[in-house]
């Protein structure tokens, strides 16, 4: 339910906090000015280090070096097996928009068009889910009935219990039949504007990039809304009643006092859903038709992202130079993502009110 | 003189209360309605999800030969069969991957609490977050490229395993961290005045006091890895019997099986197995976070 990345708190700060208390307390026992009561000297226990103790701290070291290590691991394996097919590769893999891995001997992989179409849905996404997810904390750190904000919050973290392969199959079998009018509407009216012109889907089946960024979309809301809350959650009350006894009504609250005090978790919360949506396999991979065509532009093509260009030809993975090229993807995916959580958590790392 | 026409019955000072301006008003209803409708329009996709699922899948859940049977031998078109075979997949790919995850994931959350100070700690706060942010298919890949290209195993539930503890982790990590900061320092004192070893204090007194929290994120973690699809796609074939073995061959799970009907079954059996197994799944979940709330409320720490 609780997403791992649902702690707003910001890395190191808490670390510190938290450990000044336990930590510093063992050696301090040496120089306390109270010393041992007792007559027998317990100095002569104080360099020895118990045996259990070194153990057991070697083991927690340990395991947070191997969450370190890991990191740049997956880097490391990545490249490692990036870099020979990058030799191989036909076309400029940065601006080439083709995509061919059949043929070992002549293989033709540029990440541009992969590159457009996962910027593409994740846009939409966040078109849809940046401003309701805020409605959502909103409500229910603001507006819910105080005995009800908890189940409240309880179902909208529900949604990210639902498996992502349930959400794509609803998204293509349930909900892009009820888009469509929507689409054709939009296709219809704006359809003058490039984003909103004829796609190379059928929009009656509707594996779109547009039905995959509402679907996307739904998917962000409880991540973005948790992380959200959490922040409003922290708007100082004695800010929020100097605006009630000022007279506010309560979105002037909120305006003057929620808003402006957790703007920047705010925006964290929505860089860690893009790192979410950037990164979404299989709802996608379901949902968008056409992987192999071009991009054109318009909201109402298919395509392919890199997560579903990679799983989709995940059956396939035989000749190491093939499956090499899938890695390169891979690889950018991960920097990609790497970069989009780092700016985010950076937002709120600064900010000392949040703590 | 300007107090000529002065108003004795008006008083002094306007009244400390003045109705509020339309446009405040307006404004103030048009807010509320839109925080509200933001909520609803987040309740409408779990609640139409949910029922889509129990709609399309319950007939296909009802039969108890769906608990019982694999669909090995069966055609694409064939009536019957089961899908114990990939709850049984789906079951021990995730154990295995909380029997790693766990021990790692409670270890470096003890780290982070009760070690962790300067840098290092710094770092894997860090690494813990961007770890939580890895897409499920690059870990995949970083598992195809370690345990299969590099170190030369077959695909197999195990590799899935393996992916999936990258997945699991950081969200241990997390919850465990949690709840062992709510552990009173009042209660480590206590310990060390006695004269008990750190590590002693941790293992007897800190981790006792937080077990039901814990306890609960692990349950809640595996329930999440439960539906991640890229792993298996990219590490596990498929087979439609059932396999007891989780270090070779071929294996299903719920999601591999959904997919796997999704790309060859156009057939409409093939689309009520679809349904009949994301039903099921969404039933193990709940369990899972059934079990959950079971687990925090029976191990929680007595109070007095």
């Amino acid at each position: 339910m609780s997403e791992s990345s649902a702690t707003p708190t910001p890395a190191g700060a808490s670390v510190d906090s938290g450990n000044t208390g336990v930590g510093g307390r063992v050696p301090s026992a040496d120089t306390t000015p109270e010393g041992p009561i007792s007559a027998q000297p317990v100095t002569g226990n104080k360099t020895k280090v118990r045996p259990g103790d070194r153990i057991f701290r070697g083991l927690t070291t340990g395991s947070g070096v191997l969450v370190v290590v890991l990191i740049g691991l997956i880097g490391l394996f990545l490249l490692v097996q990036a870099i020979p097919s990058i030799g191989l590769d036909q076309v400029n893999f940065l601006t080439s928009r083709e995509w061919s891995t059949n043929d070992p001997a002549n293989l033709r992989f540029g990440i541009l068009d992969l590159l457009l179409v996962t910027v593409a849905t994740s846009v939409v996404a966040l078109v849809i889910a940046m401003p309701v997810s805020l409605g959502i904390a909103l409500f229910l750190t603001q507006y819910a009935p105080p005995k009800l904000a908890r189940p409240f919050a309880y179902a909208v973290d529900l949604l990210a219990a639902v498996p992502s392969i349930i959400f794509g199959l609803w998204g293509l079998y349930v909900l892009a039949p009820q888009l469509a009018p929507i689409a054709s509407w939009l296709n219809d009216t704006l359809g003058f504007i490039p984003i909103f012109a004829d796609g190379n889907v059928s929009s009656e089946i509707g594996g779109t990039i547009f039905t995959a960024g509402v679907v996307l979309g739904i998917m962000l809301l409880p991540i973005i809304t948790s992380l959200t809350r959490e922040v409003f959650q922290r708007t100082p009350v004695a800010q929020i009643e100097g605006a009630l006894a000022l007279g506010a009504t309560r979105w002037e609250v909120i305006r003057t006092t929620v808003l402006p005090f957790g703007k920047a978790g705010y925006i964290s919360a929505s860089m860690l859903g893009l790192g979410r949506a950037l990164g979404e396999t299989i709802a996608l991979t379901i949902i968008l038709l056409a992987p192999s065509t071009t991009f054109g532009g318009s909201i109402f093509d298919g395509g392919a992202t890199f997560a579903s260009k990679i799983a989709s030809a995940s059956s396939e993975f035989n000749d190491p130079r093939s499956v090499g090229a899938y890695i390169t993807a891979g690889l950018v995916l991960f920097l990609l993502t790497f970069l989009v959580n780092f700016a985010g958590r950076a937002i709120v790392s600064g900010k000392k009110e949040y703590r | 003189m300007t107090t000529a026409t002065l108003d004795v019955n008006q008083p002094a000072t306007p009244p400390a209360f003045q109705h509020l301006s339309t446009g405040r008003r307006v404004k103030n209803g048009i807010a509320t309605a839109l925080v509200w409708l933001a909520f609803l329009v987040a309740v409408i996709p779990l609640v139409w999800v949910l029922v889509s699922v129990l709609a399309r899948g319950a007939h296909m859940v009802a039969n108890a030969d769906w608990w019982q049977q694999s669909l090995g031998g069966l055609l694409g078109d064939d009536v019957g069969g089961g899908v114990y075979h990939a709850i049984y997949g789906s079951l021990v790919q995730s154990l295995m991957c909380a029997v790693i995850a766990v021990p790692i994931g409670l270890l470096v959350a003890i780290y982070l609490v009760e070690y962790g100070r300067g840098r290092l700690a710094k770092a894997t706060t860090f690494m813990v977050d961007i770890l939580s942010g890895v897409p499920s298919i690059v870990a995949a890949l970083f598992i195809y490229a370690m345990w299969i290209t590099t170190l030369g195993f077959n695909r197999s539930g195990f590799a899935v395993s393996l992916a999936l503890v990258l997945l699991m982790l950081p969200v241990v990590v997390r919850s465990s961290e949690d709840m062992l900061r709510l552990v009173p320092d009042e209660l480590r004192e206590a310990s060390y005045a006695l004269g008990i070893p750190k590590w002693k204090t941790i293992v007897k007194i800190v981790i006792p006091t937080a077990l039901s929290g814990i306890l609960t994120g692990i349950m809640l973690a595996l329930a999440r890895v439960m539906g991640e699809t890229a792993p298996v796609l990219v590490l596990v074939g498929y087979s439609g019997y059932i396999n007891y073995d989780l270090f070779s061959g071929e294996m299903a799970s719920l999601p591999l099986l959904m997919n796997s009907e999704r790309v060859s079954n156009p057939s409409p059996i093939g689309t009520d197995r679809i349904w009949g197994a994301a039903l099921t799944l969404v039933i193990i979940i709940a369990l899972f976070n059934l079990a959950a709330t079971l687990l925090s409320r029976l191990v929680a720490p007595k109070k007095k």
